[in-house]
Parts: C-alpha cells; sequence; structure tokens
C-alpha cells in the first residue's frame, strides 16, 4: 500500500504499523508522529495500524518564535 | 535568578514563577552558537521553539538543536507556527507537548500568509479545546479587544497580543488598542511579535504589560548578543518605570528650577 510521509509517497507492506514506518525512514528521535491529522502517541505506533492513501507526519524540534 | 527581575516581582504565569519578563525566540540566528550566546546574556524567562518535518531519511535532523536546548536549561515554550486550522493547532500541540515534555503552549493559528494575522474566528475554538486538555496557553493574537476577553473567558490565563506583524520590527502600530487591553483585562499581558527597538520594549513595559516575546528583533540585529543584553534591560527598565509610577503629562511648561531668587529679573509690568 502507499502511505505519503511528510509528502513522500512510500510503499509499506498491508497492515504495516506507525511503527513499521518509522523503521523505513530510520527516524531518529525526539519526533512526534500525526496521521491524517490526528496525533498518534508514541505509547500507540505498534498498535496503529496504516492504510492505503494515510498521510503521515513525523516532525521534529526546530528553532522558531 | 536574573537580577534585572527583582524576587519582589516575578511573573507570574499559570500559578508559574519567573524571574525574567523577556520571552525570546530562537529562529533566524546568524548561527547556534549566536543564539546560544544571546540566551546566556539575555536570562529570558522561557525560548520558544517549533515542530517540522523530519527528512525522509532523518540523519541529524533536530539533533543538534535538540541538544542545543538542553543546553540552554531555558523552559521552552512549543508554538503552533504555521498552522492554518484549529486542527492542526490542537495536533501540532499535542505532538509539542509530547516531544518537550511540556504543557506550555503558544498557540497560533494564522488567518493570513501574508501578515501572518491570527484567525480570529478559530483561535478561541481551538486555544478552548486545548485549555481543556490541559494545556497551558499562551496565545498569539491581534490586539482586538473582544477577541482577548473570550480567549481569557474560554481559560486562558494570560494573552499574548501583537504590537505589528510578525518580524517587521515596526513597534507598536496601535498604542491605543494595546493601552485599552491593559485597562479592561485583568490577566497577565504579553506584547508578542512585531517589536523591532528596546524602546518598543520598554514602552509596552510602562504601559503595564507584564512581559514581551521577541525573536527577529535581537537574531536579526547586527549583533544579537549585545541586543540581546539592550532588551532585557530595556524590558527591567520599562517594568521598573510602570511600578515607580510616571508623573502625569502637563499641558504648561514648569520650571523645575526655583524661581525666587532668579537674579537680574525685574517687574516690568505695573
Amino acid at each position: 500500500m502507499n502511505v505519503i510521509i511528510n509528502q513522500q509517497t512510500t510503499t509499506l507492506p498491508a497492515h504495516a504499523t506507525v511503527q513499521d514506518a518509522l523503521a523505513t525512514l530510520s527516524a531518529r528521535p525526539p519526533f512526534a508522529v500525526a496521521v491524517n491529522t490526528r496525533f498518534v502517541p508514541n505509547t500507540q505506533y505498534a498498535s496503529h495500524t496504516l492504510h492505503e492513501g494515510d498521510r503521515m507526519e513525523v516532525i521534529a524540534p526546530v528553532t522558531g518564535g | 535568578m536574573n537580577p534585572l527581575t527583582p524576587p519582589t516581582d516575578p511573573l507570574i504565569l499559570y500559578g508559574h514563577t519567573f524571574t525574567s519578563r523577556l520571552l525570546l525566540g530562537t529562529a533566524r540566528y546568524p548561527s547556534p552558537a549566536v543564539l546560544e550566546a544571546a540566551v546566556q546574556c539575555a536570562r529570558p524567562a522561557m525560548v520558544t521553539a517549533s515542530l517540522r518535518r523530519q527528512g525522509i531519511n532523518a540523519t541529524n535532523a533536530g539533533e543538534s538543536f535538540w541538544e542545543l536546548l538542553k543546553r540552554l536549561n531555558v523552559p521552552v515554550l512549543p508554538n503552533t507556527a504555521g498552522c492554518h486550522s484549529v486542527q492542526e493547532a490542537v495536533t501540532t500541540a499535542q505532538m509539542a507537548r509530547e516531544v518537550f515534555g511540556t504543557p506550555w503552549i503558544k498557540l497560533e493559528v494564522i488567518g493570513d500568509d501574508y501578515t501572518l494575522q491570527p484567525d480570529t474566528l478559530n483561535l478561541v475554538e481551538a486555544a478552548s479545546l486545548l485549555i481543556k486538555d490541559g494545556f497551558l496557553v499562551l496565545p498569539y493574537t491581534t490586539d482586538d479587544l473582544v477577541l482577548c476577553q473570550r480567549l481569557v473567558d474560554v481559560g486562558c490565563q494570560a494573552v499574548m497580543p501583537w504590537a505589528a506583524p510578525i518580524g517587521t520590527g515596526r513597534g507598536p502600530q496601535n498604542p491605543y488598542a494595546l493601552q485599552t487591553l491593559r485597562e479592561r483585562l485583568p490577566v497577565p499581558l504579553l506584547v508578542d511579535a512585531g517589536l523591532g527597538l528596546p524602546s518598543h520594549a520598554c514602552q509596552v513595559m510602562e504601559w503595564g504589560f507584564d512581559g514581551v516575546l521577541l525573536n527577529t528583533a535581537v537574531a536579526l540585529s547586527q549583533d544579537p548578543v549585545a541586543m540581546a543584553s539592550a532588551f532585557a534591560n530595556a524590558v527591567a527598565a520599562g517594568r521598573a518605570a510602570h511600578r515607580a509610577g510616571a508623573m502625569a503629562p502637563q499641558q504648561a511648561a514648569q520650571p523645575s528650577t526655583p524661581v525666587l531668587g532668579t537674579p537680574f529679573w525685574h517687574h516690568d509690568k505695573a
């Protein structure tokens, strides 16, 4: 299935979880995740199943005003 | 302890005590080293930070800034910069709470990408949702009295009206509106956005505002470290002046030197 992660289309196995997606990114902490504009707590990474067309955001701390 | 803020006059937000009335942004500095030096010089109450997409093949994304934040040892105020909807702002705040480990949030819901003006129609709803979710919300808002009152009504214990659009450095564009907010609202008020000079910060503190939040005025100055110090001093000076109680402006000139005994003076008229 295709999932859009940070605006880039990524192909993942069916029933992949957020944790699976993060593994493909080699995401390094600190970061947080949202799927389809909803926050996904880190305690749910392994249980939150992704679906075709889901939009996932992985964001990290940056400077800001 | 910040010697510029007497221990008897702390800034209190949501029951938390701060020894500085200056909040400082972390963006647009020439380098991380300059940012770090400016923060160490100004000793702000909080520093703001944000969240952005991590690279698809993340290497050190965010890691060096994260290490700098930890070294600064200053409370972090995450923002929801760039959010244009209630959902975006709420989700970003929730992500920020997890990443930064803090309930503080500078709430931004942007309504116009040119002026970066807050979305006055959705800001109150976003604030209400976040307050109910346990956040300590510092909303970035316009100088509209009714909007600010509504933010207080939904539980915001402080409000942050703009002086001018973000990053313009133009200083207070509507003194009447800002002073009206101070007269009418009983909660802490911090001017956020649009300040350019230490005198701007001093001015709003003289009006009775409780603090200021600024970024570009320091980061884009020719010497950010010196400018950070100047702003810290200006905030303290304005606060001290407000507490000292300024004289009322007079219509007519009144000599400060005693008139009695003026040499060479004589009465020409009978």
